[in-house]
């Protein structure tokens, strides 16, 4: 069923950390994956210009919700300017590898990381 | 852990008592069935009493039954050799929109050879419209191709009702019976079947070894050629020990008595087990026929707000083999195309999970994973952006 995934993608997909709604949210970032039409929703908590706290939700495959997990991990108490330069390798590497075809879910998380920052920095500076 | 093996439409375990039917085939009676002396000779009469075995279940003669590789390459055969054979004067081919992948590809390419193929639509349970059928037909229509037992959502359609038609037009029939062979009864006669897909690794036979029922006097192109084998329809040196396995699963079934037997109605007690319970879950669909129309081992339920993969992933942790729909799971990224042709959202066929149980399985094991199935949707309800 599942392809061959790696223990530690198999590890998040069991017990992802980051599931939650954040409170009151500064930024929120919606993705849908244009490739198999899934969705990926997260949320954080900018304080001090860093991320203090990050959550997801996300209708998807084991690679997608591994993916939003670690991405969370990575991004949780970096600053902005370090939290976009993530890239889906580092989501990738800290997975272990990744199938070819699941690559996309990875971009998935990295894009909706992206969004919710826009999002926050967007409405601090009052344009959108 | 235990494995629970719920994947049975994908592939079957191959009954104890066929492997024992086929192991004398390989080392002690290893004969080529066109060589003339004894051992060649045991061989032959392994071949034609297997032969006579699987014509028999299907109401067929002995003569009109090819061996194959499998459904695959049954299903090419029919449809290029029956194509070949009637090009140019007709090139017309009707099918519906949920056949097995071998059947649709088989039509793309052929399309690329000049044929002309219609894809019948099927309502929200799969079933074909027996009135588009009707229109469908012209004096180039060679043949019409419509699978049985549908391998995904299980819907079976009315063989007899489309075959006398078929007759009716004086066009060919062709069925895909892969799925509910030895789980609904067949009769080429009473259904008015001209050509018969069936294949051995579905009903607890060994894998790559198939049969092409053909009516007698119809004619079709080899896709094959070489030493004449299979009444110069399907040459290359028959594949003996499968054979004899296909023949001995088929004889195990017990469809020979044309009755439903005891294995069928465990399987359909679970079935409805199965689907009764899940439904319970709330938001739930059964995907594929509602009532009696429908394959014995088949369950195809969409969970809204979860995906398809995500379900199977959990599943498999805790030992459970099953399979969907969703385009995450697949090579290419698209969703079902079964799914879709009944109607299913993008999003609800990513949301779907088929379990297809055997003979072999047990009411423990169908527990098991209601208990299991139901805290998984509920956690991956609580991952779910949709669930708000
Ligand atoms: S979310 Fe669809 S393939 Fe990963």
């Amino acid at each position: 069923m599942t392809p061959p995934y790696t223990k530690k993608l198999l590890k998040h997909f069991k017990n992802p950390k980051f599931v939650k709604d954040v409170k009151n949210p500064d930024g929120i970032g919606e993705v849908g994956n244009v490739a198999c039409g899934d969705i990926m929703h997260l949320e954080i908590k900018v304080k001090d210009n860093k991320i203090e706290d990050i959550g997801f939700k996300t209708f998807g495959c084991a690679a997608a919700i591994a993916s939003s997990d670690v991405v969370c991990e990575i991004a949780k108490g970096k600053t902005l300017e370090q939290a976009k330069k993530i890239t889906k390798d580092d989501i990738i590497k800290k997975l272990g590898g990744m199938p070819p075809i699941k690559v996309h879910c990875s971009v998935l998380g990295i894009q909706a990381l992206k969004k919710a920052i826009k999002d926050y920095e967007g409405g601090k500076k009052g344009n959108c | 852990m235990k494995q629970i093996y719920l994947d049975n439409a994908a592939t079957t375990k191959v009954d104890e008592q066929v492997i024992k039917a086929m192991l004398p085939y390989f080392d002690e009676k290893f004969g080529n069935a066109s060589s003339v002396h004894l051992v060649g000779q045991d061989s032959k009469n392994a071949l034609e009493k297997s032969r006579k075995i699987i014509a028999k279940s299907i109401g067929a003669k002995t003569r009109e039954i090819i061996f194959t590789s499998g459904g695959t390459e049954s299903n090419n055969l029919a449809l290029k050799g029956l194509f070949f054979s009637n090009y140019p004067n007709k090139n017309h081919i009707i099918t519906t929109k949920v056949e097995h992948d071998c059947v649709l590809n088989t039509c793309k390419w052929l399309e690329t050879q000049s044929a002309e193929v219609t894809y019948l639509d099927v309502d929200e349970e799969g079933f074909v419209s027996l009135e588009q059928l009707k229109n469908s037909i012209t004096d180039k229509t060679i043949v019409v191709s419509v699978i049985h037992g549908n391998n995904e959502i299980g819907t079976i359609q009315d063989l007899e009702a489309i075959g006398k038609i078929c007759r009716e037009r004086n066009v060919l029939f062709h069925t895909d019976v892969c799925q509910s062979f030895t789980k609904v009864p067949i009769n080429v006669q009473k259904d008015n079947l001209d050509l018969v897909t069936l294949n051995s690794h579905k009903i607890h036979g060994p894998k790559g070894v198939g049969v092409l029922y053909i009516r007698e006097g119809i004619k079709i192109t080899p896709l094959s050629h070489g030493g004449g084998h299979e009444r110069n329809l399907r040459s290359g040196t028959e594949n003996i020990s499968g054979i004899v396995g296909f023949a001995k699963s088929v004889e195990i079934s017990n469809t020979l008595k044309g009755t439903r037997t005891k294995d069928i109605e465990r399987m359909t007690k679970l079935r409805d087990k199965l689907i009764k319970s899940i439904l319970e879950i709330q938001d739930t669909k059964l995907n594929g026929s509602n009532g009696e129309k429908r394959l014995c081992n088949n369950i195809n339920v969409s969970f809204s707000n979860v995906e398809g993969e995500a379900i199977g992933g959990y599943l498999e942790n805790s030992g459970i083999y099953t399979s969907t729909g969703s385009a995450c799971a697949s090579h290419s990224l698209e969703t079902s195309h079964v799914l879709k042709a009944i109607g299913l959202s993008p999003v609800q066929s990513n949301s779907s999970l088929r379990i297809s149980i055997s003979k072999f399985t047990t009411d423990e094991e169908v527990d098991y994973v209601l208990e299991k199935l139901k805290k998984i949707i509920i956690k991956l309800r609580r991952i779910s952006p949709l669930v708000r």
